[in-house]
């Protein structure tokens, strides 16, 4: 394959990962990502996450497929890649008796063409924490220190597992803007996450991860496409479901009942939600707790989980 | 691209740097590294001067002197290293600096860098001090006894690291450490030397890791080891670092066990 490091920054084929006691965490994952995108790993814990950003930092060797990294083998060319990336790994790892600017400067005294670090401390607005001990911090100060240390060597590819974990909403919005920030000036970001509106508001394209495996891959808006929209509400006093029209002719997908609550997935909504409130006009009843949305990222990451889980109990499919 | 590419010397040098400031901070550290090797041979000292030396060659000074720095070795080199590797191991520190430009070989540099430093200013005051308060003349052969006690160095460093890949916490690496500074303390010619133990007990005790070290300061100042009988001792004490080095890159850990 002839693909050029300004087409793709990131490259991953058939991508295996197995611990020592066997167990198979990554199970043939294909991806890549492009010069100054910002790509997003979803998942649950557990899915493979960590697991494969740790395969393309070069912590570890794969049990198969290939990675590269700006046309490199991370793991046996760690000298070609590492000056050229910045990592930020799921949890710090840094002296808790060393203040904030000892740290940073021992960092910098390992990383070519570092950054003044009093510069990367002000962008991530721990400046006036120099002073500080790294165990003296709180979690979110922390998150906010590795971060700074990814980006003092002024990375073409950053890493960045679960990023904002134990920031609060605000600090969460600011590592956000930061992010974008960079990826606007041409850096490629790699993120893991388990939390839905940061992949989505975010990534510029995502995969979801399932137990090892890509279960959806795509920009968020076609990840989301391709998950039904909902409609749910009470079965009115004295109706079963057998009373509604055919839920085929709704252009209905599937449903599920639970006690009085109905829930139905279809790929045309209005049409659905169209005829159910004419039906329900004519019957003249009233539909409570009624709720009609349409598909979202979290449906998508939740279908996922659900179908792990082996479906609800009640969970029909209609052969669309 | 700003700032400048950094060397192995440079990425050392800022890790060393950072671990030189820890250490300081450590009160724990300074005692068991700085305070308890300079006391011991004095706490040692009522025994020695109960042996029978006469048959052996040896003064009170002679046992003390390489006992000390055997001493030195084993508490602010060999425990000391095992301690700060673990600990920087399991608060993540070793696997963060994996990420970066470092290579493995500098990460471990760096981590030993105050260690090696304590051990070495520390024998040097131990050789410098016993000479002056225990009546000792001046070395006969120096150069045996540098070479001994840069040997000792690089061999502790390495067995700390193999130490501290089957050490889970901080509070273990007390006992994990411990059977190495037991048999060094016993059989190395720490406390007892070699030479006043029967012949067949001793020429098994020469071959534990620290016996050499102690053999070649010892000769350094006897003057009675020839060239020819020090390279038993180098032979030794490289054979061991060698096994060090081939077990460290077999079994060091750089991340805690999940």
């Amino acid at each position: 394959m002839n693909t050029s490091e300004h087409e793709h920054v990131i490259e991953v084929t058939d991508l295996r990962r197995v611990y020592g006691g066997g167990f198979e965490a990554v199970r043939g994952i294909t991806f890549s990502v492009a010069r100054g995108e910002i790509f997003a790993l979803l998942g649950t814990n557990g899915a493979g996450k960590t697991s494969t950003v740790e395969l393309l930092e070069g912590l570890a060797r794969p049990a198969g497929g290939r990675v590269r990294v700006l046309g490199h083998d991370p793991y046996a060319e760690r000298a070609a890649v590492r000056p050229r990336t910045g990592v930020m790994l799921q949890e710090g790892g840094f002296p808790s008796e060393l203040t904030v600017a000892e740290t940073a400067r021992m960092w910098a005294g390992c990383v070519s063409g570092a950054r003044p670090e009093g510069e990367v401390l002000e962008l991530v607005g721990l400046a006036g924490k120099s002073g500080v001990r790294v165990k003296q911090l709180s979690g979110g100060e922390r998150r906010r220190l590795d971060l700074a240390l990814a980006l003092l060597g002024e990375p073409e590819v950053l890493f960045l597992d679960e990023p904002t974990t134990g920031l609060d909403a605000e600090g969460r919005r600011d590592t956000w803007e930061l992010v974008r920030g960079l990826r606007d000036a041409g850096t490629s970001v790699l993120l893991t996450t388990h939390y839905l509106e940061e992949a989505e508001g975010l990534a510029d394209r995502l995969a979801i991860l399932h137990e090892g495996r890509i279960a959806a891959a795509g920009t968020p808006a076609e990840v989301t496409a391709a998950q039904p929209s909902r409609i749910s509400f009470e079965l009115p006093e004295g109706y079963f479901l057998g009373d509604l029209p055919p839920l085929a002719e709704l252009g209905v997908s599937g449903h599920e009942v639970d006690g009085r609550v109905v829930r139905l997935r279809t790929r045309q909504l209005q049409q659905a939600a169209t005829r159910l409130l004419v039906w329900a006009e004519r019957a003249g009843v009233e539909l409570r707790g009624l709720d009609v949305r349409s598909a979202s990222l979290e449906e998508a990451f939740l279908g996922i989980a659900r179908e792990a889980s082996g479906g609800s109990v009640d969970a029909k499919e209609y052969v669309a | 691209m700003r700032g400048t590419v950094t060397t192995p010397l440079g990425r050392v040098a800022a890790l060393g740097r950072a671990e030189l400031t820890l250490f300081v901070r450590s009160k724990a550290m300074i005692v068991a590294a700085v305070f308890v090797p300079l006391v011991l041979p004095f706490s040692v000292r009522s025994v020695v001067e109960d042996m029978d030396l006469k048959e052996s060659g040896l003064s009170v000074g002679l046992v003390l002197l390489p006992g000390a720095i055997g001493f030195s070795l084993l508490f602010a080199v060999y425990s000391a290293l095992v301690n700060i590797l673990v600990g920087r191991r399991e608060e993540l520190v070793l696997k963060r600096l994996r990420t970066g430009e470092v290579r493995d070989v500098e990460i471990l540099t760096g981590a030993a860098l105050p260690a090696v430093t304590v051990g070495l200013v520390q024998s040097l005051v131990l050789a410098v001090g016993c000479t002056a308060l225990l009546d000792l003349p001046a070395p006969k052969a120096p150069h045996l006894a540098v070479v001994g006690l840069l040997l000792g160095l690089v061999l502790c460093a390495a067995l700390a690291a193999v130490t501290s890949g089957f050490t889970r916490t901080v509070e273990s690496a007390q006992v994990t450490a411990l059977p190495l500074v037991m048999v060094s303390m016993i059989g190395s010619g720490i406390t007892v030397p070699l030479e006043v133990l029967p012949d067949r007990v001793a020429s098994v005790f020469e071959l534990f890791p620290l016996s050499p070290v102690i053999t070649l300061v010892r000769g350094g100042w006897t003057g009675n080891l020839s060239l020819y009988e020090a390279i038993g001792p180098v032979m030794t004490a490289l054979a061991w670092t060698a096994l060090g080095v081939f077990a460290v890159q077999r079994w060091f850990r750089w991340e805690p066990r999940r």
